[in-house]
């Protein structure tokens, strides 16, 4: 167990390290969310719709479409010169291999929601308060589930053409029930509600992120082994 | 000819055979629900779409895309090729038939709800699924290795299997407008015989389809595959 942990924690390190030289898809997935962010800033009538209740979709709605351009980078770095193949080679279990690309995935994916929660926090000039606990949790949770899903269509449709247009097609409709979960999580807390209504949208996320993560564990291999 | 070049072609002409005894059939059904079934009280000659509508969602959730999902699941185990081809073929009946459920459904429901659309639980369980299936075809499309494509439908299939129940559970929680089952439930049917006659041969002719369907795309894809393996070889 520890020699499989320690395995996947080089891979994820690898691609960190990778990430952090280049920097071109952290701060392209951050410049889309800041894009999003903006466009949705005119595509609503101030006047006729309050903020506060727009608030949850903004989020939700920029968060997953950033996801799915960060995630996209994993198996497509793995392209060039065979290296893929390389990592296959490597003396490394299949589900450290994944664990590897799932812990980076999530790491990329967390630190470009970090990156947009400010910067809507900023431009829709809200006032989080007490519900920065919750929404933080919400977002953990969420992003844990999805991005276990991301991580095993991205390792597949690296392998298609176009590669860039299938991963939105797969993977939008895995993240639509944690969408909905969150935002239903994410509407009560803006508007201050006990945590008893926040806790079944909890529940829920908790119990999607412990079947898919399971799942996508299992699978893996059929993935990547022919 | 090759012996699997045969059998597609066997299986081809069966499928062509059932698919068009079950068109007949539906035509049939038709004929029955409009002239020979009495009109609902309430809702009119709207309800008579009831007969295609039922038997199309049935089909298509019970039995088409959880065949593909099996099958799939089958395949990682067994790695058959037999299995790929049907989770295919099931998969592309199994689009047609949402599509029917898809079509049909604001057809009634904007004289009886008033609106073409709304995001009742069933109604966005059956999109959903339509787009997961529609990710599949455009996956299986993409790929050109057959290995491959077999594999990695096949995770696609299971992954969409497990994320059924929780759509379920995350499109529940609104209260429905969509009718409730009048035939499958726990109590007895609630239909008057005349109209349930109706709809069991809607659900006979439905799975005839079904099956003429699947014959024929199996068919199909095996004369593709002989024809890839005489090139190869």
């Amino acid at each position: 167990m520890g020699r499989a942990l320690r395995h996947a924690l080089a891979i994820a390190g690898k691609d960190l390290r990778m990430e952090l030289r280049t920097r071109t898809s952290l701060l392209s997935a951050a410049v889309f969310a800041a894009l999003v962010l903006m466009v949705f800033n005119f595509a609503r009538d101030p006047t006729a719709v309050a903020t506060v209740d727009l608030a949850p979709s903004i989020l939700w709605v920029t968060v997953t479409f950033a996801s799915v351009v960060a995630m996209n980078r994993a198996f497509t770095v793995e392209r060039e010169n065979g290296a893929f193949d390389g990592l296959l080679l490597a003396p490394v279990s299949r589900e450290s291999l994944y664990l590897g690309k799932y812990l980076a995935n999530l790491a990329f994916v967390l630190i470009v929601e970090a990156i947009t929660l400010p910067l809507f926090v900023l431009f829709f000039n809200l006032d989080l308060g007490g519900a920065l606990p919750g929404l933080l949790l919400t977002l953990l949770l969420a992003t844990i589930g999805f991005v276990a899903v991301g991580t095993v269509f991205s390792a597949m449709v690296a392998k298609t053409r176009f590669a860039e247009l299938m991963l939105p097609i797969l993977l939008l409709p895995f993240m639509v029930p944690p969408l909905i979960f969150a935002v239903k999580t994410t509407v009560p807390l803006f508007a201050g509600r006990p945590l008893s209504d926040v806790l079944p949208g909890l529940r829920f996320l908790a119990l999607y992120d412990v079947a898919f993560v399971t799942l996508s564990v299992l699978l893996f291999s059929a993935v990547v082994d022919e | 000819m090759t012996p699997d070049a045969a059998r597609a072609r066997s299986l081809m002409t069966r499928g062509v055979v059932l698919t068009v005894l079950a068109l007949i059939g539906q035509a049939a059904v038709m004929l029955l629900a409009i002239q020979f079934t009495p009109v609902e009280a309430r809702q009119g000659m709207a309800q008579k779409i009831f007969y295609v509508h039922v038997p199309a969602a049935v089909i298509a959730l019970w039995v088409a895309v959880p065949l593909t999902a099996f099958a799939g699941l089958l395949y990682l185990w067994l790695h058959d090729p037999r299995l790929d081809r049907f989770a295919a073929a099931s998969a592309e009946v199994a689009t047609v038939l949402c599509g029917i459920v898809l079509a049909t459904g604001p057809i009634w429901g904007k004289p009886i709800w008033g609106t073409w659309w709304t995001w009742d639980g069933r109604l966005t369980l059956t999109l959903f699924l339509f787009f997961l299936l529609l990710g599949y075809h455009t996956l299986r499309a993409a790929i050109r290795d057959p290995g491959d494509r077999a594999r990695f439908s096949a995770v696609l299939g299971v992954m969409g299997l497990v994320l059924v129940p929780f759509i379920h559970l995350s499109v529940y929680l609104w209260r429905g407008l969509h009718p409730q089952p009048v035939v499958l439930k726990p109590s007895a049917p609630s239909l008057p015989p005349e109209m349930l006659r109706t709809l069991l041969s809607g659900f006979a002719v439905a799975f005839l389809l079904y099956v003429g369907f699947v014959t024929l795309r199996y068919g199909i894809q095996l004369a593709r595959d002989a024809r890839e393996a005489a090139h190869a070889g």
